[in-house]
């Protein structure tokens, strides 16, 4: 009764649409770029391991996803740690201006990050923190932390208020029921944010590199390289390409279930 | 659901309210102090008042012609894939299985697209499409079409509707899914007992408790596009010509390319203005929908 006809084939069709393109990249990075340039198939005849084996023997490449890495991890244990007590406040009590910093913290994650990109760069350059993790993870802040205050938000509203007050009876201090029993309730609201958290700064771009030159170069950036005079390596620039798919394939895979509810924002 | 007042509640929100300033209100006084200047290099500023604003939003100059033209072809490219996104969105909820293991699949399968970073998403579709090694471009020229997106407008614009349709569509779906997931089979059990058709249930039942999750989900859809900046510029680097230059490309032309000063932070006030008064509509909307059912939104959570 809630589903449409021709359902399966529906989803079939949108699931391969989906895949082919992923499908084209990792075929193609095992591929040779002889057989890439001049030949059409459907998967390779010679496979090799050779575009993988490069990046994973050559330093200037597998440092760029432990850079991207670091700052996306620091990232998210700062949103996280800050949005959580917030999250809270928004949830149960009434303040001076709540409503206006709340929609302020939203419009932050609206704002475009080619705004932010110059005045950043002067920015961190200021404080010394220029081509370090910390500054793309501070910079992505700006985004990720009011994403997390909004879904945390939503899930702290879905545990009802009588448990705040029978654990304040029961003679709990704030601190302690905060680490006790709230956050052990909404375990999957923290897994789910996040999640999102590791996404957003894993996908972004532009202020990852914008913030970084060498030293903290994010593998996106170290992604152009494959571009040079002799034209394009393609293998290698898909090889380098599927191995990006893999942190966000594996994330998803332990947030399977909390998915749906999570791109919600926890308010269904 | 009555929320106490208490003004203690800010030292709850102060870590927030410092880590998002410290990284969104300076920044944007800097800009705020670009946009009235003028420098002719060395660090040396010229105080230029309103000047890069009436350049800006005038169509007779060459910045405002640029920029005006770029908001346009942004604002249509959002409209075209809003129009696409959400119906197809809503379709593939629909779609989804019910039990099983196929849910889960299903599920992971489409969350895909969105953890791709965004280069990669625009080197996917580089290579999809390229006629000589891609699939895509190989065979629609194969089958007549004279399909190439690097010397070809219309096609430019397929490429990158189709690629922003691939990447988001899935997250309208997952939302509506979402909303799907919270109807209770006892709304179903009724209609069928009273014989609704198919339509019906759709429009009394699921369209509705779509309503907010939709609402999310097309304030989301349409800010990313009015800021996509990665996935175009990685596979037509806003080309042929101008012909993909959205706004935010344009800006880091300006801001980092030209290392026009006053011109970028005049831009990019503008762009935000825009960008601070939808949001500001669709948070309206929103928080009066959610006020108008309280009784609903209580028992689905």
């Amino acid at each position: 009764m809630n589903t449409i006809p021709g359902r399966r084939i529906i989803m079939t069709v949108f699931l391969i649409f989906l895949l082919l393109p992923i499908y084209w990249l990792v075929n193609m990075s095992f591929k040779t770029n002889n057989e890439i340039v001049t030949s059409m198939h459907l998967w390779p005849y010679q496979p090799t391991i050779e575009n993988y084996k490069r990046i994973f023997t050559d330093e200037s490449w597998y440092s760029g996803y432990l850079n991207s890495l670091k700052y996306v991890i620091i990232n998210t244990i700062i949103s996280i740690s800050v949005a959580l007590p917030a999250a809270y406040a928004f949830s149960r009590y009434r303040f001076l201006g709540d409503k206006h910093l709340f929609f302020w913290l939203l419009s932050n994650r609206m704002a475009p990050a080619a705004v932010f990109a110059l005045p950043f760069f002067n920015l961190y350059s200021a404080i010394n923190l220029f081509d370090t993790p910390w500054a793309v993870a501070l910079a992505h802040c700006i985004f990720n932390v009011p994403l997390a205050v909004w879904i945390l938000e939503g899930f702290v509203s879905s545990v009802p208020r009588e448990i705040d007050e029978t654990a304040f009876l029961d003679g709990y201090s704030f601190p302690r029921f905060f680490v006790k029993i709230l956050i052990p309730l909404i375990a999957s609201g923290i897994g789910v944010a996040a999640f999102f958290c590791f996404m957003f700064s894993w996908v972004e771009l532009l202020l990852a590199r914008t913030l970084t030159s060498v030293a903290a170069k994010p593998i996106s950036a170290t992604m152009t390289r494959t571009v040079s005079a002799a034209g394009v390596d393609w293998g290698l620039l898909a090889a380098a390409g599927v191995l990006t798919i893999i942190p966000g394939a594996l994330v998803i895979w332990f947030v399977r279930n909390y998915i749906a509810r999570g791109f919600a924002l926890g308010r269904v | 659901m009555e929320k106490t007042v208490n003004q203690k509640a800010w030292f709850l929100v102060l870590p927030v309210f410092l880590i998002v300033a410290f990284s969104a209100v300076l920044p944007l006084m800097t800009v705020v102090n670009y946009s009235v200047q003028d420098t002719f290099g060395n660090n040396q500023f010229f105080w230029n008042g309103v000047g890069w604003f009436k350049e800006l939003l005038d169509p007779h100059t060459d910045l405002g012609e640029r920029f005006l033209a770029s908001i346009g072809r942004n604002l249509l490219f959002s409209a075209i894939i809003l129009a696409i996104e959400v119906p197809l969105g809503i379709v593939v909820a629909l779609s989804m299985p019910r039990h099983g293991w196929q849910v889960a699949a299903c599920l992971v399968i489409l969350a895909l697209p969105l953890l791709i970073p965004f280069n990669v998403v625009g080197t996917i579709w580089q290579i999809f499409g390229r006629p000589d090694i891609g699939l895509l471009g190989y065979v629609l020229n194969r089958i007549g079409f004279n399909y190439n997106y690097v010397s070809n407008d219309l096609d430019a614009w397929f490429t990158v509707i189709v690629m922003d349709v691939w990447h988001w569509t899935s997250l309208v779906a997952l939302l509506c899914y979402a909303g799907l997931k919270s109807i209770p089979d006892a709304y179903y059990q009724a209609a069928q007992i009273d014989g609704a058709s198919r339509w019906a249930v759709f429009k009394a039942i699921q369209l509705p408790k779509m309503n907010r999750v939709l609402l999310i989900a097309v304030l989301l859809r349409f800010m990313d596009s009015f800021m996509i900046y990665t996935e175009p510029f990685v596979v037509t680097g806003g080309g042929p010509g101008n012909s993909t230059t959205f706004v935010s490309i344009e800006l880091v032309k300006i801001a980092l390319g030209q290392f026009d000063l006053g011109k970028a932070a005049a831009l990019s006030l503008v762009y935000n203005i825009i960008i601070l008064i939808v949001c500001w509509v669709f948070y309206t909307v929103m928080t009066n929908a959610g006020a108008e059912r309280p009784t609903q939104k209580e028992g689905v959570a």
